[in-house]
């Protein structure tokens, strides 16, 4: 079953007509996803990568039933893209841009807020790799091949981090059931712990990668919800044990400027709940698998 | 982004929020000018850079007389400020503000800043002021109020007055810090802040508020929208080799180690840090090259790192997604031609393209160290530093 994208997840492209996105977007059909349309505003009616193209997502979603977005939209207009397809009955956005403004975001998600539980939209991103269900389809910039089907699920805040976890995996014959991205911007669409909350739920999961770094209080509030909540194992691992406080690594959201968003902290939070925690970047694979082994032992 | 205190005052006194009067200075003649200007008995002369902590640093001086202004301005102008919030080499000071001193009964602190929890906009405030809030919450953490706004609606007045009460407000100085709250909100709101800061705010001798110091910083991603914000950047008050690193699409920052990254991803790169770090060794710097990086932006990042006088060895690191590995291997040759590489380079390759990548690394006849994973491209690099001689 995986989580967020299978192979029957009708999937469209915002952005598909746009270098980037077509590129990514053929890229996820030669892989097997199903894509079933694109949105460009003006270019409806006309076709691209032998799919439809629709000028919104509302005609998107009334014509192929899609029920997830792939947001391939520059910074300035992403936020509205991802409200268009909230308030057209998408499901599931993925959103890859980075660089949208802060204040947007804060909106966007007091936004998503209007809509009752059963259709509001999980936004996954921004500024993240995106969705991979290994052998089913993914939406995002992942190197597909990398990851070998199986049942441990991934989420990191660092595409490439992500990368690194489950090709160390996949050395090791341990395979991925969904990896999900979710972003290095201070405030993203799903946290660590609404994403955890998922891989409990999932049959197909047996236990879950998660891939932390400084900043921000989401790896807390995974690892307390995790204590109580969850039954499936978590390896964890912190990136920026040797950053400053209060420069900016990379991601808007990579940044120590609070008590617990260092590395060391962040580590003994985690450790503190019961999660192990890989020693350092290039065991990730190699802690799964002892974890996996003990677990099946026992 | 960051600006100068009498920049953001001057945008705060735009919105509402009184400042006392005051006159900026390029030189000691025109700050001693000023001071005559603006009359009085007495004036503070104010170092502006951009960092917190230069009261104690000695930026910061009450002046009796036009001449003493002339006199400390004059031995602010050209000075490397260290304080507690810079490095070692500190911030240059070429501007320095001159403003009528203020008669302070009492000091207050009020921030806004981005709460990453609620995803809101967050007001902080305490009765005590004039230290640096850290301090504060570590001193005195129930003296802090905090208040989130919400985004759909913005900072309502009840919330506002509810504030200045718990502050221990009275009689019209409440009605002046709902004004100063609402009028801080809508600069933060407007011009997409991060952070505004008013540390201290004052109550005068008279009973009214007047923002002492005035601190606000942006988001750059939202200075699209905002030119007349964009234009108050001020390259002096950078790290040249950052800010000309981002002019070129890459992230870095500089650190104190001698192993040279350039990586891609945020978390990548700090994740091979931290492998040199346990590898025995330490970086010289944080480097993302970004995604699509073309051959080009790979000479530019060596470019970069090599400014850097410390580094012994480079590490570079790529599991391509978004990026090619054959482009990161021709970027990597063409450095070695053009940039005149003396000292070793380990080059790990993985992802898009890597099998085209190694080829070009195999076959361009350089001295390259490969390496297969992470952990051994962080070994590597550690035992390619020159041996200090004893």
């Amino acid at each position: 079953m995986a989580i967020l994208i299978t192979e029957k997840t009708r999937v469209i492209v915002q952005g598909m007509s746009g270098r980037i996105g077509a590129f990514h977007a053929a890229d996820m059909i030669k892989y097997g996803t199903n894509v079933v349309g694109g949105v460009t505003p003006g270019k409806g009616g006309t076709r691209h990568l032998d799919r439809p193209l629709f000028n919104t997502v509302r005609e998107a979603v009334e014509a192929t039933g899609a029920e997830a977005s792939l947001v391939f939209v520059p910074p300035p207009f992403a936020a509205d893209a991802i409200m268009e397809a909230a308030d057209a009955g998408i499901r599931t956005a993925v959103c890859v841009t980075d660089g949208i403004p802060s204040q947007d975001m804060m909106r966007l998600k007091r936004f998503l807020r209007r809509y009752p539980a059963e259709r509001k939209m999980r936004l996954i991103g921004p500024n993240c790799a995106g969705i991979i269900s290994p052998g089913k389809g993914f939406m995002g910039i992942m190197p597909p091949h990398i990851y070998m089907p199986g049942r441990v699920g991934i989420i990191g805040r660092s595409g490439t981090l992500g990368y690194e976890a489950a090709s160390q995996m996949k050395a090791l014959g341990v395979g991925v059931s969904t990896s999900v991205g979710i972003g290095g911007d201070p405030i993203n669409g799903s946290s660590f712990k609404d994403i955890l909350e998922l891989f409990q739920n999932d049959p197909e999961t047996d236990a879950v990668m998660m891939i932390g770094e400084i900043g921000g209080p989401q790896e807390a509030e995974a690892a307390a919800w995790a204590q109580t909540h969850m039954t499936k194992p978590i390896v964890a691992y912190i990136a920026g044990l040797s950053a400053p406080k209060g420069r900016k690594m990379g991601h808007a959201g990579a940044i120590i400027s609070a008590f617990g968003e260092s590395a060391q902290e962040k580590v003994e939070i985690l450790s503190a709940a019961g999660i192990t925690v890989a020693p350092n970047p290039s065991a990730m694979g190699e802690t799964m698998a002892r974890v996996l082994h003990r677990r099946a032992a026992a | 982004m960051d600006i100068h205190e009498y920049q953001a005052k001057e945008i705060l006194q735009r919105f509402g929020v009184p400042v006392p009067r005051g006159g900026l200075a390029y030189s000691p003649e025109q700050a001693g000018y000023r001071a005559r200007e603006l009359g009085g008995k007495a004036w503070v002369v104010k170092a502006q850079i951009h960092s917190g902590g230069r009261g104690a640093a000695g930026g910061v001086k009450v002046c009796k007389t036009p001449d003493e202004v002339h006199e400390f301005a004059g031995s602010l102008f050209g000075k490397q400020l260290v304080t507690k919030q810079t490095d070692a080499n500190g911030k240059g000071v070429y501007r320095v503000w001159v403003e009528t001193a203020s008669d302070i009964a009492k000091e207050m602190y009020l921030g806004f800043v981005l709460d990453r929890k609620s995803e809101r906009i967050m007001i902080v405030a305490s009765a005590h002021g004039g230290m640096e809030i850290e301090d504060l919450a570590e001193d005195d953490p129930n003296s802090l109020r905090r208040m989130t706004i919400d985004p759909a609606v913005g900072l309502t007045e009840f919330q506002a007055r509810e504030l200045a009460f718990q502050l221990g407000l009275q009689g019209g100085q409440v009605a002046q810090m709902v004004t100063i709250l609402k009028a801080c909100y809508r600069a933060y709101r407007d011009l997409d802040a991060v952070m505004v800061e008013i540390n201290p705010l004052v109550i005068t001798g008279a009973g009214d508020l007047v923002a002492l110091d005035a601190k606000m910083s942006f988001d750059t991603n939202a200075l699209f929208r905002n030119p007349q914000i964009a234009e108050l950047r001020d390259r002096s008050q950078e790290d040249p080799r950052e800010s000309t690193a981002g002019d070129h699409g890459l992230a870095y920052v500089g650190l104190d180690g001698d192993i040279g990254c350039i990586i891609n991803g945020a978390g990548l790169a700090m994740a091979t840090m931290d492998m040199i770090k346990l590898a025995g060794g330490e970086p010289a710097n944080f480097l993302d090259i970004g995604g699509g990086a073309s051959p080009e932006r790979v000479v530019r990042a060596f470019r970069t790192v090599l400014a850097d006088r410390k580094v012994a060895v480079i590490l570079v690191n790529i599991f391509a997604g978004i990026n090619r590995c054959d482009w990161v291997a021709e970027g990597v040759v063409k450095a070695y031609q053009e940039v005149g590489l003396t000292i070793p380079v380990v080059v790990r390759l993985a992802g898009t393209n890597v099998e085209e990548g190694n080829r070009i690394i195999a076959t361009s006849g350089l001295p390259l160290i490969t390496a297969d994973t992470l952990a051994d491209a962080a070994a590597k690099a550690v035992a390619a530093r020159p041996r200090i001689a004893a």
